[in-house]
């Protein structure tokens, strides 16, 4: 702190280049905290810092970067998405199954699978925005389902999965694949969300769905798309996992949803929606990967890391709200 | 009882003074208004006074000594307390139950109803409201909510009642109900500070009045001064003329609906407005003012009836195709419907046309944003920059982007539900100046306001509805307040409710 300060007073213009500094710091708190978990665990044991084990933590992140950058479209247009982690598992079992089963090419079956997440996706949006199910129950219910469906094709027993999405889970040119879908899952999200009129509509809608039914927005359509992309999003996750682990587990993905969430909350977003970005749900999941890969490297219990992550979450939204209070003032 | 008075206050937030140097005595028994223009200070000044902010310079005293105000409680400790403009209840509690929330009478641990009703009853009967103590909260109005509010304050021993714009969503009647409460506060010695837009108010209620502009305190009055004295006054210069209304030339019809109709709200309406046409909607609320505009803008179904503008008759109940035939909606709750608060001026203003200036789904983010700080000049928003948040803006700034997001839209008609509520006398003027302007460039105007002065000065012709019903109309150089009040009660019954029976 003190550092900045003097650094800042040297400078021409001292409190509009310190006044910046603060505001990129609150928020970007996340990130900054981010860089200083870094800092203490590549100062705290030698085995982090290598390219090894940060291309380790970009793995751990992949699935639920992936699932967290769906679950955005859902938390900014005021919603949440649930059934994140149960979709992923139904829809990689759906392209197992198609594949070992029915004797469909593999290319096919990665189709499959990615419209069955849309569909999946769809059925919650669609409870959502015509049967008025808030989207909490609606995901709730679709959470199981999915889960049961997922059971009941593969009969409790993991299905082996083609060579085709086994390259999901490998490496390509020395880089993971997973770690590629990541970047490529985020670009695409952040196009969405950012530069076209669907994507501008879900903050509009999350913000005020009134006003923006009023301005001309179709509210439901809206309100569809949201988890469509967040199925899509949780079927390519699907890929992801079962490409790692070379065939679709039935228990696949389980709790998943709760680290997707936290990561687009520990990004900035509110979950009463209008705010979020793709950049702070990055951050969110490489965050949580990076304090499990640290505390598994300094040997930190299993046990002990889930009550890390969940004050982790806690610290990480109080501290937002009560920058945003501020800002208020 | 409790004198309040402020001696020499000044609040300063950064570089700004928010309040300086103001002093003023609240005295026992009497209404003490405030008077300004949103942002003169009004709000800081009740914040200082009821223990949210501390003054910066100068000091309260209370019955001649100095104290402080520390928070909220110890204001209460004092006897002091605010009826906010958003009520604090909880609706789905009953009326004795909000009354006692925090301190629920109990015995033995267990909820002691019975004291409960008995303390209840006589608070309400206290201020005159006749009303069963159980009743949810959601079943009453507006206005009797805000009495239980009051209730609630004199039953914590209050004797200095702080009223925040307490008739801002009241109507007429309800007005009146209140001003009986607060003269029978004063009969007791209760104390009041009253802010209200409503200069009329000033006199039938005040005793005195104060006057602030740009955080300064300019002069106090007595309350049955002239209105346009005071008005002088709270915006420094002469308002020439409070409704600048400069008719235009008549072209064609641009929107015509013809007998339009909705189960219990809307009873066969039909009437046209040509361009370059101002039209006033008087009536009582609930006569369907509201409901006739969202039924024609798409916002809500009604049963049958057409609807044509520019000639083109609209397909049923869709808010884009309204929009891309020419209508645009001012709702009347401008927080709730017209703007998205947490989201920058840039992104509300640009709500109505992002996506039929989209291509291949994309945003037009460079014709959007050249667009949009065009208009917010154009439209002389008062703002840091086009990314502030909506929400930190004044009342008329606000109401001015939803204009603006309509004026992106190049509507031809524009629909105005209560276009001037809860902005400051100085930035209505400059909402008519925007009516004036859309008339001007052959635009035409539907405009529902409770506010009939308003209406009888902005509208070149008046449609008055009554129950569902227009119960008639004139050129507004006819209108006078007595003819069209006597329209809007012509469909009700002798006690003055609605009557649906009978009608055509």
């Amino acid at each position: 702190m003190s550092s900045t300060q003097v650094k800042a007073t040297q400078m021409e213009s001292p409190s509009s280049a310190l006044d910046k500094v603060k505001k990129f710091a609150s928020r970007n708190g996340a990130l900054i905290g981010l860089v200083i978990l870094c800092l203490v665990l590549a100062f705290a044991t030698p085995a982090f810092l290598t390219a090894n084990n940060i291309l380790n933590v970009g793995i751990q992140a992949a699935t639920v970067a992936i699932l967290a950058f769906g679950q955005t479209f859902v938390i900014v247009a005021a919603g949440i998405d649930l059934s994140v982690g149960s979709v992923a598992a139904v829809s990689s079992m759906i392209v197992a199954y198609t594949g070992a089963s029915m004797g469909l090419p593999a290319w096919m079956t990665i189709i499959v699978g990615i419209l069955a997440g849309a569909v999946f996706g769809g059925l919650s949006g669609l409870a959502n925005a015509y049967l008025k199910l808030p989207s909490f129950i609606a995901t709730l219910a679709m959470m199981s389902v999915a889960r049961g469906l997922t059971l009941v094709i593969s009969d409790g027993r993991p299905i082996t999965t083609s060579g085709l999405v086994n390259f999901f889970g490998s490496n390509l040119a020395g880089i993971p694949v997973p770690i590629m879908m990541m970047v490529i899952m985020g670009i695409i999200a952040a196009v969405i969300l950012n530069l076209t009129s669907a994507g501008r509509s879900m903050y509009a809608v999350g913000g005020n769905m009134e006003a923006s039914r009023l301005s001309g927005i179709s509210v439901h359509k809206t309100q569809i798309m949201v988890f469509v992309l967040s199925g899509v999003f949780a079927a390519v996750a699907g890929l992801v996992i079962a490409g790692r682990l070379h065939s679709a587990q039935p228990q696949a993905a389980t709790g998943y949803e709760m680290d997707a969430i936290a990561s687009v909350v520990i990004g900035g977003a509110s979950l009463s929606g209008g705010k979020g970005r793709i950049s702070g749900t990055f951050v969110g999941a490489i965050l949580l990967a990076v304090i499990r890969n640290g505390l598994n490297i300094l040997n930190v219990s299993s046990f002990w890391q889930q009550v890390v992550i969940g004050l982790v979450i806690a610290f990480a939204v109080s501290f937002d709200t009560l920058r945003r209070q501020e800002d208020a003032h | 009882m409790t004198q309040l008075s402020l001696i020499g206050v000044s609040k300063i937030f950064g570089n700004s003074t928010v309040v300086d140097n103001v002093s003023l005595t609240v005295e026992p028994g009497k209404v003490h208004v405030l008077l300004g223009e949103n942002g003169a200070g009004k709000s800081t000044i009740i914040k200082m006074m009821s223990g949210i902010y501390q003054p910066d310079k100068g000091h309260i005293e209370i019955d001649g000594k100095e104290v402080k105000i520390p928070n909220v409680d110890a204001a209460r400790k004092f006897g002091i307390a605010v009826i906010h403009q958003e009520l604090n209840m909880v609706s789905q509690l009953s009326i004795m139950e909000n009354l006692f929330l925090g301190h629920l009478p109990t015995k033995g641990g267990f909820l002691d109803r019975k004291t409960m009703r008995r303390k209840a009853e006589a608070a309400l009967k206290l201020i005159g409201l006749d009303e069963d103590v159980s009743t949810p909260m959601s079943d009453l109005g507006v206005a009797r909510q805000q009495m239980v509010e009051i209730a609630k304050a004199l039953m914590q021993d209050a004797s200095l009642l702080i009223l925040d714009e307490p008739t801002a969503a009241l109507t007429g009647k309800e007005c009146r109900q209140l001003f009986q409460i607060m003269d029978r506060l004063k009969s007791k010695g209760v104390g009041m500070v009253f802010i209200s837009h409503h200069l009329d108010e000033i006199a039938r209620v005040g005793d005195v009045v104060s006057v602030l502009r740009d955080g300064k305190y300019i002069d106090t009055l007595p309350a049955s001064s002239p209105e346009s004295e005071l008005v002088k006054l709270m915006v420094g210069r002469n308002i020439e003329d409070q409704y600048p209304r400069k008719a235009s030339v008549l072209g064609k019809t641009l929107l015509e609906v013809r007998n339009l109709k909705s189960e219990g709200r809307i009873n066969d309406v039909s009437f046209c407005v040509k361009a370059g046409e101002v039209v006033g909607l008087a009536g009582l609320v609930g006569a369907g003012r509201t409901e006739v505009l969202r039924a024609i803008f798409g916002a809500d179904s009604y049963d049958s009836g057409t609807i044509v503008v520019d000639g083109q008759t609209l397909g049923k109940q869709s808010i884009a195709s309204s929009i891309a035939a020419g209508l645009g909606l001012v709702p009347e709750d401008r927080r709730d419907q017209g703007l998205i608060l947490e989201a920058s001026v840039a992104d509300n203003l640009g709500l109505a046309t992002m996506i039929p200036t989209s291509k291949f789904g994309l945003v037009d983010r460079k014709g959007q944003k050249d667009h949009e700080e065009e208009t917010a000049q154009k439209l002389r928003i008062r703002m840091a920059g086009i990314d502030q948040s909506a929400g930190s803006l004044s009342g008329g700034n606000q109401q001015k982007i939803v204009f603006g997001k309509w004026s992106m839209a190049n509507v031809k008609v524009l629909l105005l539900d209560e276009p001037t509520r809860g902005v400051d006398v100085g930035a209505r003027v400059e909402i008519y100046e925007l009516i004036n302007s859309i008339t001007a460039n052959g635009g035409a105007v539907l405009m529902a306001s409770s506010d009939l002065p308003e209406v009888l000065g902005m509208s070149d012709r008046v449609l008055v509805m009554s129950n569902g019903s227009l119960s008639g109309e004139m050129p507004a150089s006819e209108a006078t307040q007595e003819k069209v009040m006597s329209l809007a009660v012509s469909h009700m019954d002798a006690d003055g409710s609605a009557n649906n029976e009978g009608e055509k």
